[in-house]
């Protein structure tokens, strides 16, 4: 190569102990290989930069997959194509460190295509080297996504052609097409000057990141002497000759200068306030437990079903926050599967002073039923002596059982003289308040103004709760 | 500490930052999208990462790289999704990383449904992914165990450098409950091995690759010495009704809620059933099986699943013949009802 190498830089191993064999000197690349001029031009940044130690380097599969072997850095090696994904978890976990990911055509270009487009796009603050050598060349010299139109690899033996493979795809220009990155630049590695070019290109990406600027890419038109079957002098010629014509070189785009740097800064929360913020402040209930007026045994199964929208779902959800603060056992589960069908939404509830088994109610106790569909098609399930609340202002017929407890009630009809229809709901628990054995009222209007989540209309909830409460004493009596 | 309740999707995350996780990558996909909606509202608020990825592939890639710098990181997906995060759960297991990722199964294969399924079973408990690995698997049955075995599943990942995957369904992410959350965990093991981006880590290498054969192996029979140190110290299971019972029901999730109530209902009528439910799926409670086939009292088992029957191959590999093994299972997102449990039940002991 026309770039002597002289010694090691200190951003790599004073010797390879990883390398296989006795060989711990020099790397495992074949000569002319340009993937050895890019190791040193990325180590030298670093150790020039200050920052080799804060190094996390990304290998990727392909011939540098054991990068590892070589640079003095915290080393990943990632699975084919998901180095950028691997780097974006890195680094938003250490946002202090210096993230490196590198790829070569095949792994960035075809497996990986969808995390580089990404990782670029959401301008994960890290530098991406790409390696672009127009072939597969560790598994053996397949056609790469870059590969020339005409150029004869292991799986284009007569030539890559328009008809089976299409162009060559050009990832500089793919990616400085997004807003996110900063700075896009193609270079090569053919001869002094190149390389000079390419060592500043290297040492812009990292520095970029160093300054929290944002996503920098920087590709690289790389020799493959063994792919390419030609001497390394050759392959020089050919990047200059030809493989640049396809892929031009120069930046793409270069707006580091014009971004703000970014906040990375992490603050985790103490231990202490971590409750709160997930929410699990326990709420304060004033009364006790022990004067609650609830019956002994509380075994309840209750089906509660309807239209959409008429706060189904929601009246079994309230049911079961307060029989929780009631101490008891419950459970909510919306329906599922074939049942969903036909126009109802329905719930399941349990609430027991034992254990629940299944959270499947399929012998209501109660059946809480908002329309008609609800009241024919789930009467039959409820149990012998169990009871069945039914909204008479909506439904026009009757339960035909007479072994349950017939209960119609007004409720869309109360719900809209208080100015709401979708208030019904409540008209409903306050019945079931009202004469039922396992909810004090007392509890009741406590936990509501904890349940409701619109607080404005605690008001309108509490009067329709009320209405209901009455009706249900009337029930009792 | 407080006690709320919460439907089972939103436990998986309460516990999860409770247990220290600071870093949630997901992709949506219906029933586990609620996981991710609840980490996206709370994993800022304490400081950690939340990030929608481009794909499963890609999210389980993060975890990845999150795991490998020692933060305690996390996935959740259902079925489809768990298929694609297969290539990377291998990746960390060979490399040795924990993490959490959580599966909240639906109908199959291909697109399938939403419904609830327990037809994840052999992709998840018998690796799924390339390579002699295994993932450790918990299975919660309720919302509370939602939280708490999330966070034992951080513990285990941790202890053992290994994936561990909490294998739920649709019904148990849907379900609410009340759940006593506990305090936050403030003590974590040192990760000597992360790789962090400071001086010390610099030897450190996150990796699965090793071309030597015979480094590779001893790698392996490193990683199969593991899984036997799990399943000698970490099997987990739930009997009850078992000690006078002449027939054993197996089932675990949502599953054993119902065989639950199907065998209260059945000693009502006399007779003597008892239910063994296992919560660790990897590792199986296999040698607590074992002894029970060999209980001259126990006539036969029976195994209840929402699959083909995927478990029931583990508990006849565990009875190895000892005592007849009868199945009865239910897909396509349709759940048995006790009357059904019951009746299956009976049928399956008239059999024997």
């Amino acid at each position: 190569m026309s770039v002597k190498i002289l010694g090691k830089s200190k951003g790599f191993y004073d010797t390879f102990e990883r390398r296989p064999g006795i060989n711990k000197e020099q790397t495992h690349y074949c000569p002319g290989c340009g993937h050895g001029i890019l190791h040193k031009l990325i180590a030298e940044a670093v150790v020039d930069f200050g920052v080799a130690e804060n190094l996390i380097f990304i290998s990727p599969v392909g011939c540098s997959v054991f990068s590892f072997y070589y640079f003095n850095a915290g080393n990943f090696q990632a699975a084919h194509g998901r180095a950028p994904a691997v780097a974006t978890g890195v680094k938003r976990a250490k946002p202090e460190s210096i993230v490196i990911s590198y790829q070569g055509d095949g792994d960035l270009a075809a497996i990986g295509g969808n995390e580089i487009l990404h990782a670029a796009n959401r301008g994960e603050a890290i530098t991406v080297f790409f390696v672009n050598n127009a072939i597969y060349g560790m598994t053996g010299g397949q056609m790469a996504p870059t590969t020339l139109i005409g150029q004869k690899t292991t799986t284009t033996p007569y030539g890559r052609t328009l008809q089976n493979e299409g162009y060559p795809i050009r990832m500089a220009e793919i990616i400085s097409s997004l807003e996110s990155p900063v700075y896009v630049e193609r270079v090569m590695l053919a001869d002094t000057r190149s390389i000079n070019a390419a060592r500043k290109a290297v040492r812009k990406g990292i520095k970029n990141q160093i300054e929290n600027k944002g996503f920098s890419f920087v590709e690289v038109l790389s020799t493959c002497p063994t792919g390419w079957k030609m001497t390394p002098p050759q392959s020089q010629e050919w990047i200059k000759s030809t493989l640049s014509e396809t892929f031009p070189l120069g930046v793409y785009k270069d707006i580091s200068d014009q971004v703000e740097p970014l906040d990375l800064s992490q603050n985790f929360a103490p231990s202490e306030r971590i409750p709160k913020l997930i929410g699990l402040e326990q709420d304060k209930l004033d009364y006790d437990i022990a004067t609650m007026k609830i019956a002994k045994e509380i075994d309840q199964e209750i089906r509660i079903s309807g239209f959409g929208g008429q706060g189904v779902l929601t009246l079994g959800v309230w049911l079961s926050e307060i029989g929780m603060r009631e101490d008891l056992n419950v459970s909510w589960i919306p329906s599922y599967g074939p049942e969903m069908r036909g126009g109802t939404a329905n719930c399941h509830v349990k609430l027991s002073r034992t254990s629940i088994g299944s959270p499947l109610v399929t012998h209501p106790s109660i059946l809480i039923a908002m329309n008609r569909p609800s009241l024919e098609k789930f009467e039959e399930d409820v149990i012998e002596g169990g009871a069945i609340i039914w909204d008479n202002s909506l439904i026009d017929i009757e339960p035909t059982r007479k072994d349950i407890k017939n209960i119609p009630v007004p409720a869309t009809e109360i719900a809209n003289e208080l100015g709401n229809t979708r208030i019904s709901n409540v008209v409903i628990l306050g019945v079931l308040a009202g004469f039922s054995d396992f909810l004090d009222p007392l509890v009741v209007q406590r936990v509501l103004p904890l349940i409701f989540k619109k607080k404005h209309l605690l008001e309108i909830n509490l009067k329709a709760f009320q209405k209901g409460l009455e009706l249900g004493r009337e029930l009792l009596a | 500490m407080a006690k709320q309740f919460v439907k089972g999707n939103e436990a998986v995350v309460k516990g999860a930052i409770l247990a220290g996780c600071r870093a949630f990558y997901g992709y949506p996909i219906t029933p586990a999208s609620e996981i991710a909606h609840v980490a996206a509202q709370y994993m800022p608020l304490v400081g950690g990462t939340f990030l929608q990825a481009e794909s499963e592939i890609a999210a389980i890639n993060m975890v990845y790289g999150a795991a490998g710098t020692g933060i305690r990181a996390m996935t959740a997906s259902s079925s489809p999704g768990f298929s694609l995060k297969q290539e990377g759960l291998s990746y960390l297991a060979g490399s040795e990383l924990p993490c959490v990722v959580v599966d909240i199964t639906r109908g199959g294969p291909g697109l399938g449904n939403i419904a609830p399924e327990q037809s994840d079973y052999h992709q998840v408990v018998k690796g799924g992914g390339h390579g002699n690995y295994k993932n450790i698997v918990l299975a919660p049955n309720s919302a509370q165990e939602m939280c708490d075995l999330t966070m034992l599943a951080f513990d285990l990942a941790d202890k053992y450098r290994n994936p561990a995957v909490v294998l739920a369904d649709g019904f148990i992410g849907q379900m609410m409950e009340p759940v006593n959350f506990p305090e936050p965990v403030t003590e974590f093991a040192e990760k000597t091995w992360a790789v962090r981006g400071v001086d010390e880590d610099r030897l450190n290498l996150i990796s699965s690759i090793d071309l030597d054969p015979d480094d590779l192996e001893r790698h392996n029979q490193k990683l199969q010495r593991k899984y036997e140190i799990v399943e000698n110290n970490e099997t987990r299971y739930e009997e009850y009704r078992l000690a006078d019972a002449e027939f054993v029901v197996v089932g675990y999730g949502i599953v054993s809620r119902m065989i639950h109530t199907a065998v209260d209902e059945l000693r009502d009528e006399g007779v003597p059933v008892g239910m063994l439910r296992p919560i660790t799926l990897m590792p199986y409670p296999k040698k607590r099986l074992a002894e029970l086939a060999s209980e001259p009292r126990l006539k036969a088992f029976s195994v209840i699943e929402l699959s083909n029957g995927q478990m029931v191959e583990d508990v006849r590999l565990a009875v190895n013949g000892a005592k007849p093994v009868e199945f009865y299972g239910r897909m396509g997102g349709n759940v048995p009802s006790i009357d059904e449990l019951v009746r299956e039940i009976k049928r399956m002991m008239r059999v024997i």
